[in-house]
């Protein structure tokens, strides 16, 4: 289980832009670091994270091995409808994590 | 103003507060020392990534473990409500036990005698993230150790190694952080060394980790060796600070630079 922490707002007002951020617990392992063994740690990153709100892709982003462990990303979206904001992160060794939250627009 | 004015005023503010450290006021937290980017990182619980490991510490909270098969929960009940103010209280020594540990040593013992469970390891995530709950239920109370005389001992052990000079660099923990305390080491503020915030998020770790590691860090800063990992030098330089930092406000779990 993915170890994930949202905040994004619960409630909007239709055409407010709204700030969302999304923290994730990774070791973004670069693949250029040697172990205690002296061979080279394989690269595990997270390589994307995609956002919808109903579906709708919202926000989409490449990740590459210079981003820090436990990645956070902020965004901001244009509430239009009321509904579900989807996240998705995909990644080395078939990592893949999902999170949902509930936005009500009025 | 002259050219030459500022900087003997800032020469001379410069010293009042190192004077002010040296008698034991004007005590600021490592918060107060770094940047606005950082204080708002470790202000909102969704950006501190440290609340990473903290979530982590809820679950193992109500997870059944060891041949005892109980829960943290299943003695303590809910963590707000019996944890608040523990992690300031500590080193200290637990009821039952003959020597002073600190929090995650305490976690430790109750995972081996109560639930049966092997420990954990030293900086493990589960640790970190169960050390940083506890922490966090004594966010903003006054550091208030014991007045246990078993302490004592430690607390003055602690001291002395505060104060001695080691390592090739022939630098004690004083010389930073009384004396230099408020100025530069390289690009970073030297904090005055209070332990309000542990658990820290530490930037340049990339995780969570321990008061232990913070101190290694130094030890290793000044190229002295290391004590053993499971050293009392650790917990007696641990009690010190506590007790040095008594009255201070806990801001665990930090982030630091």
């Amino acid at each position: 289980m993915a170890n994930v922490l949202v905040n994004a707002p619960k409630t909007a007002k239709k055409g407010d832009v709204v700030e969302i951020k999304a923290l994730i617990m990774h070791p973004m392992e670069t693949g250029f670091r040697a172990g205690p063994n002296g061979r080279l740690i394989p690269r595990n990153i997270i390589e994307e994270f995609v956002a919808t709100w109903n579906g709708r892709e919202i926000f989409r982003m490449k990740l590459s091995p210079a981003i820090a462990a436990n990645p956070f990303v902020s965004f901001r979206a244009v509430a239009t409808e009321s509904g579900t904001i989807a996240f998705g992160w995909k990644g080395d060794e078939g990592f893949t994590a999902e999170h949902k939250v509930a936005i009500t627009v009025t | 103003m002259t050219g030459l004015r500022r900087p003997v005023l800032a020469l001379a503010a410069v010293f009042v507060a190192s004077l002010a450290v040296a008698q034991g006021g004007a005590r600021r937290s490592g918060y107060q020392d770094m940047g606005p980017a950082v204080q708002k990182m470790q202000d909102d619980d969704t950006a501190n990534p440290a609340m990473l490991f903290v979530q982590l510490g809820a679950a193992a909270w109500s997870e059944k473990a060891g041949a005892a098969g109980k829960s943290c929960a299943d003695c303590h009940g809910e963590v707000a409500a019996s944890m608040k103010g523990v992690a300031a209280r500590y080193p200290a020594v637990p009821p039952g036990a003959d020597r002073p540990v600190d929090l995650g040593g305490r976690i430790n013992l109750c995972r081996t005698t109560q639930q049966q469970a092997p420990a954990f390891a030293a900086e493990n995530d589960t640790l970190l993230g169960l050390t940083g709950l506890v922490a966090l239920q004594s966010r903003g109370q006054p550091i208030a150790p014991p007045d246990d005389p078993r302490l004592a001992a430690l607390r003055s052990a602690g001291a002395e190694l505060y104060k001695s000079r080691q390592g090739q660099l022939n630098l004690s923990c004083a010389n930073c952080h009384d004396d230099n305390a408020g100025q530069k080491l390289a690009g970073a503020t030297i904090p005055q060394g209070h332990p309000t915030g542990y658990p820290i998020y530490r930037l340049e770790w990339q995780a969570l980790g321990s008061l232990k590691r913070r101190l290694r860090n130094c030890v290793v800063g000044m190229r002295a060796e290391p004590w053993r990992s499971d050293g009392v030098e650790y917990l007696a330089l641990e009690a010190y600070l506590m007790e040095r930092a008594r009255g201070m406000a806990m801001d665990a779990p930090g982030v630091r630079p």
